[in-house]
């Protein structure tokens, strides 16, 4: 029997339109708007102005704090302005536009497609080299890599876990990036497990993606300290918590973090960048990002230079149909609505994913029927019913014991609810004003 | 038989004086003695439990203020300064002098001055629509509509307007609590002071974005052009990120600003309506509207005064800016005319 994790978990349909499209090289597109905040923590402080002339690979804007991220031009050409301009979500962020010119990549870059597999740096140097790429987790939370890999004194990391589940329905671009870079994925979980000083990596893989785990264990067979886990298809295993569970069957306490079990997680995506990063020195600027939906006439997965406006990658895909009710940044269960079609992909842009009004529209909202659907489906344990009543009613410090911040905003519960209520939207209100009280007692 | 009864009667009565006994004692070793004036307090306030004060309901209120020494800090925005005045009276302290104020909406974009641009169909809640994105229109600054400040209001003072999308204050009830102030996400809620005769002038728009950019996407916004600072001649109003600010304090309501305001961003509320567009080119009508708030006597000189009508309850559909009303007739002017009417009266008399 194939491992999963224990408490909760949904089974929405998987739609992998896109699953048999091999990943095409997008083109460049006339100009690209590159934001500064694409990670969780500060936004990044450029270091270039207005009439700067920039290489692909170029640092434009150097991490401001410790949580926080380098960002390097996706392009080369001219920096036509630094100022706000509005993201998919068409809320203003400061961002880089540079207007391209050509394609000249900057000289360190090592364009080849040689394998490198040897690494000699040590520890430090590789955690350096990947904060210097600007590497975040490519998952879609964009936390910065190099912060995760940099374990706090007192603690061991026992296990790196890859994350190649790919839960979300729709979304097939780390399916495709373990089919066509194994390889380059391979090496890049072999630096990772050198940089935490790890003797076991496993790669958790669900079992809907039968030709990524045979390729991928195939290609592990070279490694004895990577081991492929066939893993069973359940929503939200790339959690890194139920990632954990499924994999090495320990359970993160609440309010902790996986280094406390022993447990690193990452993304196979993140894998990828970590190889190109240290072994061929590129900086983080181009992702794989999976264009679908039920209505798109080819849904395809494309290699796009970070800044690359949704509309194009829509227009290539055969624009925006007509019966087009919503388009959604990420896949349907996490991802969230674009308000902003000129809005840009940035480094935690996983999919763009239309979908029809019929498919798009939520449910009326009716009176809670206490069928505890969306208590059995959490797969932190929580009760979402009464999360979202306290958080209607304001009663924000009573909620705090019913730890609202455990919640990882999968959407379970508000998949669930024959009632249509949506929980989640009122659970996020929540755990942001329980989040507050919290940090004011500090 | 006889014996057992009064046994058991004694046996009890005894046992039931012991343990009064025991109860008095106990009552009396772990009294807690509380403030009787906290309840006499209690009763002065307006019990609306709000929480305008920052206490925890009125209780909370009164307790704080038998307490400390010094209440100027403490307020109740509901019961205003009468209340505090009375409780400061009783508990032999002084209480602070501060001047009655009200919510004002600062976002005029209704649905037909600002058009949407997408469709939000999660969660009819400000809050929630504010932490996913920018809004449905093309201002990521604007009201969002959907009614956090009503739910947030415990007198009913303010609703959206179905027509308009928009919020809506009834002065009559609106107590300045500041729960709608703290409920709004984009921040659009201010306190003001209510202003002589409760006029005020104030810029009806929060967007920081550029001139051209709030214009594309709001037809009253403003723009930031910056015409209403060269025109006050009090230095009343300041430029902070393409958003113009009237301060309270140092406004004098000339109501120049809103004569110059290009795109109608600055609201003028419950002042006369001014006088139709002939009076004004002949220049009779404009001067005097700029000392009308200072001197009552000298407002609309031209007006025969004769059925004059109670004007309180025409406040609420007052918070509309005059400039939009059309010319009106001479009676009509008259009920839009607050409290200046006595005084009107006896001058034309």
């Amino acid at each position: 029997m194939l491992r999963t994790f224990k408490i909760g978990g949904i089974h929405p349909c998987d739609n992998k339109l896109s699953k048999s499209s091999s990943i095409e090289v997008f083109p460049l597109p006339a100009k690209v708007v590159i934001p500064l905040s694409q990670h969780i923590g500060a936004p990044a402080s450029p270091v270039v102005a207005k009439g700067d002339k920039v290489k692909v690979g170029t640092l434009i804007a150097t991490a401001a704090g410790f949580v926080s991220s380098n960002i390097h031009s996706s392009v080369s050409g001219t920096v036509a302005a630094v100022d706000m301009v509005p993201d998919t979500a068409g809320i203003r962020k400061m961002s880089v536009t540079i207007n391209v010119g050509g394609d000249e990549w900057e000289e360190s870059i090592d364009r080849s497609d040689i394998l490198v597999k040897e690494c000699n740096l040590s520890s430090k140097e590789i955690i350096d080299k990947i904060a210097a790429a600007g590497i975040v987790g490519m998952g879609g939370a964009t936390f910065p890599t190099q912060v995760k890999l940099s374990v706090p004194p007192g603690k061991k990391a026992e296990y790196l876990i890859i994350n190649g589940v790919e839960c979300e329905p729709y979304l097939t671009s780390d399916h495709r990036v373990m089919l066509e870079k194994a390889e380059q994925v391979m090496v890049g979980v072999d630096i990772l497990c050198k940089a935490l000083d790890v003797k076991k990596a496993y790669i958790g893989i669900e079992n809907n993606k039968p030709d990524a785990i045979a390729h991928m264990s195939k290609v592990a067979a070279a490694y004895p300290h990577i081991t492929v886990v066939p893993l069973k298809v359940q929503y939200p295993q790339g959690g890194e918590k139920q990632l954990i569970d499924a994999v090495i069957n320990r359970q993160v306490p609440s309010g902790g973090l996986p280094i406390d079990v022993g447990a690193v997680v990452q993304n196979v995506g993140t894998a990828l960048a970590v190889y190109e990063a240290v072994q061929k020195n590129k900086p983080l600027f181009e992702r794989v990002v999976t264009v679908t939906g039920k209505n798109l006439p080819t849904p395809k997965n494309f290699l796009v230079r970070i800044g690359t406006p949704v509309s194009a990658l829509l227009a290539q895909c055969g624009g925006v149909p007509e019966n087009t009710g919503k388009i959604i940044n990420g896949g349907p269960m996490m991802g969230r609505a674009i308000a902003n079609i000129e809005g840009t992909i940035t480094k935690g842009s996983s999919g763009i994913l239309t979908m029809e009004e019929k498919e798009a529209v939520r449910g009326e909202e009716s009176p809670c029927i206490r069928c505890s659907k969306c208590v059995s489906v959490c797969p932190m344990g929580l009760e979402p019913y009464l999360l979202c009543v306290m958080s209607k009613k304001g009663l924000f410090a009573e909620m705090e014991e019913h730890k609202p911040t455990d919640c990882i905003e999968c959407g379970s519960c508000a998949y669930t609810c024959p009632a249509h209520i949506p929980l989640l939207d009122f659970i996020r209100i929540g755990k942001g004003e329980v989040m507050k009280i919290i940090r004011s007692r500090k | 038989m006889n014996e057992t009864l009064l046994f058991t009667i004694l046996t009890l009565c005894v046992l039931g004086v012991l343990a009064a006994l025991i109860l008095y004692f106990v009552a009396q070793k772990f009294k807690v003695y509380e403030d009787p004036r906290i309840d006499e307090v209690e009763k002065m306030l307006p019990g609306a439990n709000c929480g305008g004060c920052g206490f925890p309901g009125c209780r909370g209120m009164a307790d704080a203020l038998v307490k400390s020494e010094n209440i100027d800090a403490l307020y109740c925005p509901v019961g205003g300064s009468n209340t505090m005045k009375g409780i400061a009276a009783f508990l032999g302290k002084e209480a602070a002098e501060k001047e009655p104020q009200v919510a004002v909406i600062r976002c005029s974009g209704s649905c037909d001055k600002r058009p949407k641009t997408n469709v939000y169909n999660g969660a009819k809640r400000c809050s929630i629509a504010a932490s996913l994105y920018s809004g449905e229109t093309g201002c990521s600054f604007g009201c969002l509509g959907f009614g956090d400040c009503e739910l947030a209001c415990s007198f009913g003072a303010i609703k959206i307007n179905p027509v308009t999308g928009l919020p809506e204050v009834d002065e009559e009830k609106c107590t300045a609590c500041g729960a709608c102030v703290k409920a709004c996400p984009k921040m659009i809620i201010e306190l003001r002071k209510k202003g002589v005769k409760n006029r005020r002038v104030f810029v009806s728009c929060v967007n920081k974005d550029k001139g051209a950019v709030t214009r594309k996407a709001c037809s009253v916004g403003c723009i930031g052009c910056g015409k209403c600072v060269k025109t006050c001649p009090f230095g009343a109003i300041t430029l902070e990120n393409n958003l113009a600010y009237i301060d309270p304090a140092k406004c004098k309501l000339c109501r120049k600003c809103v004569a110059e305001c290009p795109t109608g961003a600055i609201h003028e509320v419950n002042f006369p309506p001014r006088p139709p567009k002939a009076a004004a080119e002949t220049g009779e009508g404009v001067k005097p509207a700029a000392p009308k708030t200072d001197k009552p006597q000298a407002a609309s000189p031209k007006a025969s005064v004769e059925t004059v009508k109670p004007v309180e309850e025409k406040l609420v559909e007052k918070e509309k800016p005059v400039r939009n009303v059309e010319p009106v007739s001479e009676t009509e002017t008259v009920k839009t005319q607050p409290a200046e009417k006595e005084d009107q009266v006896k001058t034309q008399e």
